[in-house]
């Protein structure tokens, strides 16, 4: 039986209605956590780099902005130079790649998952997110144990005869890293629009004619759509700004926006440049964020980027 | 002279099921439980279905008749047995080059796709022109009356829609058979019946052959041109409703199709004459031959609105009125007999003049032919 209503006379709310000073600490945090660090970035990158050392001098000037596109040559005249876009570029390709392959594992490994009996279902969602136990830096470290010239593989190749072979401190073994970190953050959303599937459906394309790749293709690609585009956004976005992996396992030999900016805050001792590229890739996203909202809007598709 | 056509509708001979039916045989298929024990699912079924019938599997959950569908239409394996459509085996093909095609209880329709483009599903996969695809697409949202939904999407459809949606999705494909797998329970009473109709009338046009599956037994009756009635993963008896209903086989059939007295009595043979008497009344013969178990017992299923208190039938045994429930349509009465035991009767009106009240003692009548003997439970 529910409550007689005459026990709430006067404030009579809806349930689930909270009154407005309840968000007062939400409001609170956000402001403090998510909304003041990015205004002091974008403040930052609108004020005079020192004459010596890091830090800011509250002086307006958009030439940090003009920095990523122009250098001053010997006469003082501003030349188009493109190494800083193609540090961008670089970052864009790898972050690509990345999600690209890790999409490519994680599907089927989703896909498997999503079909086993629901309490092996819960195992193996358990075991993909063990690794976020494990401090990311201490991951990368076992990477580097692993392809080091005394390292397993290397160790393979010998006893194989195969000669030793350079994987640390290459591309590659920074893009394995990137890989190897993001995966779960491709997994997870997958499986989770997958694991709602109703698995019937496949059995009536089954049943209307469709062989498996097109029950694959036909029914279950474009019901679990959302959860491949969280997934797809879960590893780019991140993995664009990547920092441990190029510069632990890449040896930082490459320059990526990750590491491009981190010395600006570092070595170069150059905040306001720092935070022009950190406020340049978040429009890129945030540009890139509205695009897929639009199309998504469009086609009707539900797009979340939650887990 | 030219003879005089047949009157009524003849139903396929077994001859027929032979050559363009569909023909199940020795099918067995074996269940692992969670627990580690197996369940029996079909235990070595034999059945005909003739092309063009309306055929129904009628049962309680768990008999089989779901996994037969299942195996007929591929998405279920066979532990062993056989599947023939008319000569062509179906049991070693995969489900999607099966000229079958399944309205699931679910219905399972695409809810990413439009009403007609769920339709259309079936007939890209056959790779026809896109003219012939959306003529006919068209031509089934006439058959089951869906015209002017096709853009709809499943969820903003009613659930009487999306079985309409379900059944022009299979029937698109022109199967040779289709496969029904309790595709009204959803639905409610009223909706239901209605379908129902729709569903006979389908079948007529199309001449397809309808395996419905069913656990509701009034369902099956109505639909049904024969039915089998499943129990343990296997048909307890194949027939016509109205030989289901008034001569079935054991009492599993009696009992699940309608409602039945069961009396158990002892068998006395007289010559050739079988015959019983129940709770002391008068000997009858029987009209059916009957089968005597080891105790020399035989039972009897007799329906309740073939016994009369009214004297209109010769009597079977004299007793006392225990319950009376007035029904509308009919009386429902508890007739209590010398021995204890007792007899559901449905009296028919008028039943005023009767004079039926608890306490009052009658006389339970009934035809012998009406007296159904049971085979022995093996």
């Amino acid at each position: 039986m529910s409550k007689p209503e005459a026990a709430t006379p006067r404030h009579r709310r809806r349930p689930g209605r909270v009154p407005w000073f309840a968000s007062v600490p939400a409001l609170i945090i956000a402001a403090l956590f998510t909304i003041g660090p990015l205004l002091v970035v974008i403040a930052m990158s609108f004020m005079t780099r020192p004459a010596q050392g890091g830090g800011v001098v509250y002086e307006f000037t958009t030439d940090a902005y003009r920095t990523f596109l122009f250098t001053k040559n010997f006469t003082g005249d501003l030349v188009f130079n493109t190494a800083y876009v193609e540090v961008f570029w670089r970052s864009i390709v790898q972050a690509t790649i990345t999600t690209v392959i890790s999409f490519v594992f994680a599907f089927p490994l989703a896909l498997w998952i999503a079909t086993r009996s629901a309490k092996l279902q819960n195992f193996l969602v358990l075991v993909v997110t063990i690794p976020f136990w494990t401090n990311l830096l201490v991951r990368t470290y076992a990477w580097i144990l692993v392809l080091n010239k005394d390292g397993i593989i290397n160790q393979t190749s010998l006893a194989l005869g195969l000669g030793p072979q350079e994987l640390l401190y290459t591309d590659l073994a920074s893009q394995l890293g990137l890989i190897y970190t993001f995966l779960p953050f491709m997994v997870l959303p997958l499986y989770s629009s997958l694991s709602g599937f109703d698995f019937r459906l496949a059995e009536a394309a089954y049943d209307l004619g469709a062989r498996k790749m097109t029950v694959l293709r036909r029914v279950i690609l474009p019901m679990a759509k959302p959860g491949i585009i969280s997934g797809l956004l879960l590893v780019f976005m991140p993995a664009l700004g990547a920092y441990v992996q190029p510069v632990l396992l890449g040896g930082g030999k490459v320059l990526l926006m990750g590491n491009l900016i981190a010395s600006q805050f570092g070595d170069s001792r150059n905040w306001p440049f720092g935070a022009a590229l950190s406020v340049i890739s978040l429009l890129m996203l945030a540009l890139a964020l509205i695009g897929i909202q639009l199309w998504a809007r469009r086609s009707g598709t539900k797009v979340s980027l939650s887990l | 002279m030219p003879t005089s056509p047949t009157i009524g509708a003849g139903r396929p001979a077994a001859s027929v099921a032979r050559e363009n039916g569909l023909k199940i045989g020795q099918a067995r298929k074996t269940f692992a439980t969670p627990e580690g024990g197996e369940v029996r699912a079909l235990d070595g079924v034999n059945l005909q279905i003739a092309e063009g019938e309306f055929f129904v599997m009628l049962g309680p959950s768990g008999c089989g008749k779901t996994t037969l569908l299942r195996a007929i239409a591929g998405l279920e394996i066979l532990d062993s047995g056989e599947i023939y459509l008319g000569r062509d085996r179906l049991d070693d093909l995969p489900a999607y080059a099966r000229p079958v095609n399944t309205v699931f209880q679910s219905y399972a329709l695409f809810p990413h796709l439009t009403v007609a483009q769920n339709i259309a599903f079936g007939l890209e996969m056959e790779k026809l022109s896109k003219d012939d695809i959306s003529q006919r697409v068209k031509d089934m949202m006439a058959l089951v009356r869906l015209d002017g939904l096709a853009d709809r999407k499943p969820s903003q459809l009613s659930g009487g829609q999306q079985q309409r949606v379900a059944l022009a999705r299979a029937l698109a494909k022109q199967p040779k058979v289709l496969l029904l797998d309790e595709p009204l329970a959803a639905l409610d009473l009223k909706l239901r019946r209605g379908m129902q109709d729709e569903l006979r009338r389908l079948q007529r046009t199309t001449g397809i052959t309808f395996v419905f599956v069913t656990h509701d037994q009034e369902e099956a009756l109505s639909l049904g041109d024969r039915i089998a009635v499943f129990s343990d993963g296997l048909p307890a008896q194949v027939g016509t409703a109205e030989e289901l209903y008034e001569r079935p086989v054991n009492r599993f059939v009696a009992d699940f199709i309608g409602e039945s007295n069961f009396v158990t009595t002892a068998l006395i043979t007289e010559g050739d004459a079988q015959l019983v008497s129940i709770a002391g009344g008068p000997k009858v013969a029987l009209t059916a031959p009957a089968e005597a178990d080891a105790d020399g017992k035989v039972t009897l299923a007799i329906r309740p609105e073939r016994l009369v208190l009214d004297g209109s039938a010769p009597e079977l045994a004299a007793g006392t009125l225990v319950e009376v429930i007035y029904m509308g349509t009919d009386l429902r009465v508890q007739v209590e007999l010398a021995d204890g035991s007792r007899l559901a009767i449905r009296v028919s009106p008028p039943f005023e003049q009767l004079q039926l009240v608890p306490g009052a003692a009658v006389q339970v009548g009934v035809q012998a032919e009406f007296l159904r003997p049971l085979a022995v439970d093996a």
